[in-house]
């Protein structure tokens, strides 16, 4: 009996058969002829109910239908008291559209689809192999939408569109890929204890994965979460930020679309501390990943503590950059504009704390300066000249404004910026601003700001640099500045980060593992080290005496 | 046992001593089937030590057959977990023993003692190591559908043969011992002519630390006729195999033309060592003296071609020449000595032949050039400048102290000449810059490559070849795989 068996579009070659299979068990159904269930076929439109897409135009022309419900089960469906949460334009301040919100009685069927999809021979059974082409799959139709994905993305977060098209979407494209050549090399091992045993481990999937992900990033941080859990297996209720609601759920299409069976990933809008809290909650649930605030981290963790999830959670930062005086300091300079003012500072890596050494830093704060005059030109996402667009929401805008504000307050010069920058009267726009003659006990050297808003101060000794780098709560990024081998290696390795960057910043690669030490998270994402915190390895004893 | 398998010796610093002098196999000294002998030098006196039996094809039989036995007997059921006691206790023994083997090592090969005593304290680090892998030899499950079950085992091969080398006696045999014996493989070792007598103490130790009979069999031999009959033998699984290339090449033909037995080999080197203008010059130079002198240049790493950044070289010269002027020549057992005698007259007359003929192509000698002393085959620390890029001396192994200096200007020239050499064992860059450093040791086409040091080997980390400097890689977990091969199972499940 298979309750998912879909009927295929004529002509079309099913995927499955250009996989391995081995005999009698042809019955499943990853049948995915792949552009059956593309919204314009006629097979497919009377599937989608009328009003859980919209169509929307951008700016830039793009126009595509928007799906508005929540994602379970391969359908868009409304949450059961039809609640919605309305998205807004950041940078018009204007509704964009409204999307279905879910409760804990639609988390509970997501979990209850993702469950169900976790033991359904449709991908249970499938091999390592045929996980992988699925997830080629959809990382190809990213790519065939990448125009309209990175348009979605502009509008929803007010991040440049040249950087969600250049940046965000191949991301997510290799993250995808990567990790689909990963599914059939996740290997156990054979352990050779004698001649009276024959022991060995198999890496198995957790089960039904929720993964809660922040509005900084939304596609990538999908990508993060999604290619290491379906690498290995699991299936997937996926909670976005509700302040960017949008490019995942319209991902979510292409995921249909790619044929993934219905249930394997299925994606909600929601409020944290509604949605959120009753995925964490949920006792049909084996793993919590988190990305956002360490706030919210530490109470996922408590929530989760009830049912002993297993968790990875990525927060917070406060990440120091450090400029030696032997360091090219245009070099120090062009790397330190992209640390902190990329993404309009809304990076859990960003480099918010420069620290600089006395000798050299009235030449680096000028060269700083120069840089981020020169490139953090502000305006219209949609501009292709534009670097810097405007925060996330209003709650985002007044917050990094409030930070600000303490920074004046508590003595630290404004060099630059200091103030709300709104264009043409309007959008959540701060203007890039550094912070100096810092004291390293003020708020704005010791907390999050989430913003384009950087605290230098000085340095005598390495020792000194040291002391005052690992001076945080935090632990996720660090970088250093120097021309000297041994230095480098040494400091990187005093440096208390899960990631350190020697004459560069926020350098990240999917290729690379990726996670925080102290307050800044637990467990990796990304290259190989993102794979075990998304399998159990089972031991099996077998007794050869016997 | 026989008395006559054992001579009763003295060295200067542990006294006296009982020297076995057998083939030891199936964990017990005996003569060989002809009662052949061949006579030990001093290198130091060029005196006479002892003589020591000699093994020959009947005796390579013999061994091969004990370790045949063994490998498909008592040591198949012997678990990984008990392979690696047996190891362990080894370790210890040899370290409790540490004084008496370096003073054998220093009485045979003529090594400074204190050097030995490091060479015996690298020994046990790394019997230690591979006693640590022992139980951690795994495969792997690799799941490919629901309806089969995969695996791979990492299975010994077999009998290995291993033939080392003079330099480094008792290291090149931990080296070799360490990986096969943890991954459950038997062995029959043979041992350099030059200096056979501290493996023979060694032995003695495989035997107390509880190794089952045939398990480990050292022989002392020629190379052309118990080296040969190993490289050539039917029932030898692997050969591994540490000296000059052109004996390399020999040992791979013969494996290939007997029964394709797999092979590894560490071979020659002519090691660039790269000096850039931003170096931090005394700590250069101490390098570059130790890369070169260490050990008497009798190091197949030997970083026996330098080349100095144009910028500071007439500097580098004049200090290098100096500090290698101030290493102490002489009596290995003196504490204080650096580098003692050359293993031979042959190394001897080999090494004065390439000094004479770099002198003859109008190479420098900066210092050094000549015998060190009257008797005992010491050489000064030699070092030639205005060496051409074409002459013998800076393209053939010399195997004894003497290094070839040259001049560079550019990174990318610098690179050229590093890697112009049929050889590819190891090199080292001097340098403050951070990607100097990387870029440069990531273009250099050798197999060690060191920043800011030399001669820094550790039974971590692995140690071989590229080119025509080997096959194969000893050292750290890469030297397990030297010696297993891989199963693998496939079972249908339905």
């Amino acid at each position: 009996m298979n309750l998912f068996l879909r009927p295929r579009c004529p002509g079309s070659v099913p995927l499955w058969r250009h996989l391995y299979k081995s005999k009698g068990r042809q019955v499943y159904h990853v049948q995915h002829s792949l552009r059956t269930f593309s919204s314009s076929s006629p097979f497919f439109t009377n599937i989608i109910k009328p009003n859980m897409e919209v169509e929307l135009t951008a700016p830039n022309g793009k126009k595509w239908m928007q799906p508005l419900g929540l994602f379970i089960n391969n359908e868009f469906v409304k949450s059961a008291n039809e609640q919605k949460l309305i998205s807004i334009n950041p940078t018009t301040e204007e509704e964009i559209c409204s999307v279905y919100a879910a409760t804990a009685e639609d988390v509970d069927a997501a979990v209850s689809a993702a469950r169900k999809a976790f033991r359904h021979e449709s991908w249970k059974s499938l091999s390592g192999t045929e996980r992988g082409a699925l997830m080629r799959k959809l990382a190809d139709l990213v790519a065939e939408n990448a125009e309209i994905l990175a348009t979605i993305e502009c509008l929803d977060n007010g991040k440049p569109y040249q950087t969600a098209l250049n940046e965000n979407v191949p991301e997510v494209i290799n993250v995808l890929r990567y990790y689909a050549g990963y599914a059939d090399k996740n290997f156990g091992q054979v352990i050779d204890v004698g001649p009276a045993k024959f022991a060995y481990t198999v890496k198995e999937p957790l089960g039904v994965c929720g993964q809660i992900i922040p509005w900084n990033y939304p596609l990538d941080m999908a990508a993060w979460k999604l290619g290491p859990a379906l690498c290995c297996g699991n299936t997937v209720v996926l909670k976005l930020a509700e302040q960017t609601p949008l490019s995942v759920l319209y991902l979510a299409k292409l995921i249909k679309e790619a044929g993934f069976p219905p249930g394997v990933i299925n994606i909600i809008n929601g409020h944290g501390r509604e949605a959120g809290a009753a995925l964490v909650q949920h006792p049909q649930v084996d793993k919590i990943a988190f990305t956002g605030s360490t706030t919210t981290g530490k109470e996922i963790m408590k929530m989760a503590s009830y049912t002993m999830k297993n968790i990875t959670l990525e927060t917070g930062g406060k990440s120091p950059l450090i400029v030696f005086e032997d360091a090219d300091l245009e070099l120090a300079a062009t790397w330190s504009h992209i640390g902190i003012m990329s993404n309009q500072g809304q990076i859990c890596t960003a480099t918010s704390r420069i620290l600089v050494h006395e000798k050299i830093y009235d030449e680096f704060v000028e060269k700083f300066k120069a840089k981020v005059q020169e490139v953090s030109v502000l305006g219209d996402p949609f501009e292709e000249s534009t670097f810097h667009g405007p925060q996330v929401t209003k709650a985002q805008y007044e917050r990094v404004l409030g930070y600000i504000n303490v920074g004046k307050e508590e003595g630290a010069t404004v060099m630059m910026g200091g103030e709300p920058a709104p264009q043409n009267g309007k959008g959540f726009f701060v203007a890039p601003t550094v912070f100096t003659n810092v004291k390293p006990t003020m708020k704005i050297f010791r907390e999050e700001i989430f913003g384009p808003c950087v605290a230098i101060t000085t340095f005598k000794t390495e020792e000194e640099a040291l002391t005052l780098a690992n001076d945080s709560m935090y632990g996720l990024g660090a970088a250093l500045f120097t021309k000297d081998l041994t230095r480098a290696h040494r400091v990187a390795r005093e440096i208390e980060a899960g990631m350190v960057w020697v004459n560069s910043s926020n350098d990240s690669d999917f290729r690379i593992p990726f996670g925080g030490v102290k307050q800044s998270g637990i467990g990796r994402e990304l290259g190989e080290a993102g794979l075990a915190p998304y399998c159990n390895v089972k031991s099996i004893h077998v007794n050869l005496a016997a | 046992m026989s008395s006559n398998v054992f001579v009763e010796l003295k060295t200067p610093i542990t006294g006296t001593y009982k020297q076995p002098t057998g083939l030891f196999i199936n964990n017990e000294f005996v003569e060989g089937v002809d009662k052949k002998t061949f006579e030990v030098i001093n290198p130091a006196t060029e005196e006479v030590i002892c003589s020591i039996h000699e093994a020959t094809e009947k005796d390579v039989d013999i061994a091969v057959a004990a370790a045949r036995k063994a490998f498909e007997g008592v040591w198949r059921d012997v678990t990984p977990q008990q392979r690696g006691i047996y190891l362990l206790k080894l370790a210890d023994l040899l370290e409790k023993n540490l004084d008496l083997l370096a003073a054998v090592e220093s009485l045979d090969n003529g090594k400074s003692i204190t050097m030995a005593r490091g060479d015996v304290g690298a020994v046990v680090g790394t019997i230690r190591y591979y006693g640590g892998w022992a139980d951690k030899i795994e495969g792997k499950t690799i799941d490919i559908s629901p309806d089969s079950f995969h695996y791979t085992r990492q299975e010994p091969l077999g009998v290995c043969g291993q033939i080392i080398p003079w330099n480094f006696p008792l290291l090149m045999l931990a080296w070799k011992v360490g990986p096969a014996l943890a991954t459950g493989n038997t062995i029959v070792m043979k041992t350099a002519e030059q200096t056979p007598l501290s493996a023979l103490v060694f032995a003695q130790f495989v035997k107390e630390a509880g190794f089952p009979p045939g398990v480990l069999n050292i022989i002392s031999g020629f190379g052309r006729i118990a080296g040969a009959a190993i490289a050539s033998h039917m029932d030898i699984d692997k050969v591994a195999f540490t000296g000059s290339t052109l004996v390399g090449r020999q040992i791979m033909k013969a494996a290939a033309e007997s029964n394709l037995k797999k092979v590894t080999l560490e071979l020659g080197g002519k090691s660039p060592n790269i000096i850039f203008n931003d170096a931090d010059i005394d700590q250069a130079i101490d390098w570059v003296n130790f890369g070169i002198y260490f050990n008497h240049g009798q190091t197949c790493c030997a970083g026996s071609r330098v080349y100095v950044q144009e910028g500071i070289y007439d500097k580098f010269v004049a200090a290098f020449k100096q500090r290698a002027q101030q290493n102490k020549v002489g009596d290995p057992f003196h504490d204080e000595t650096f580098q003692g005698p050359q293993v031979s007259q042959l190394q001897y007359d080999r090494i004065m032949g390439y000094i004479k003929a770099g002198k003859e192509e109008g190479a420098t000698v900066e210092t050094g050039g000549e015998r060190h002393g009257d008797k005992g085959y010491f050489i000064q620390p030699t070092i030639f400048t205005n060496v051409r890029h074409d002459m013998k001396i800076m393209k053939e192994e010399i195997f004894g102290p003497v290094c070839a200096v040259a001049k560079f200007s550019t990174e990318e020239e610098v690179i050229k000449l590093g890697n112009d050499s049929n050889y590819g064992l190891a090199a080292a860059v001097h340098t403050k810059d951070l990607n100097t450093a990387i870029r440069v040791s990531n273009h250099l086409r050798a197999g060690t490559v060191w920043v800011n040091t030399y001669n820094a080997l550790h039974h971590q980390l692995p140690f071989g070849g590229y080119k025509e400097s080997g096959i194969g890689r000893e050292l750290g977990e890469a030297a397990l795989a030297n010696y297993t091969q891989c199963k693998s199972v496939a079972i249908k499940l339905n």
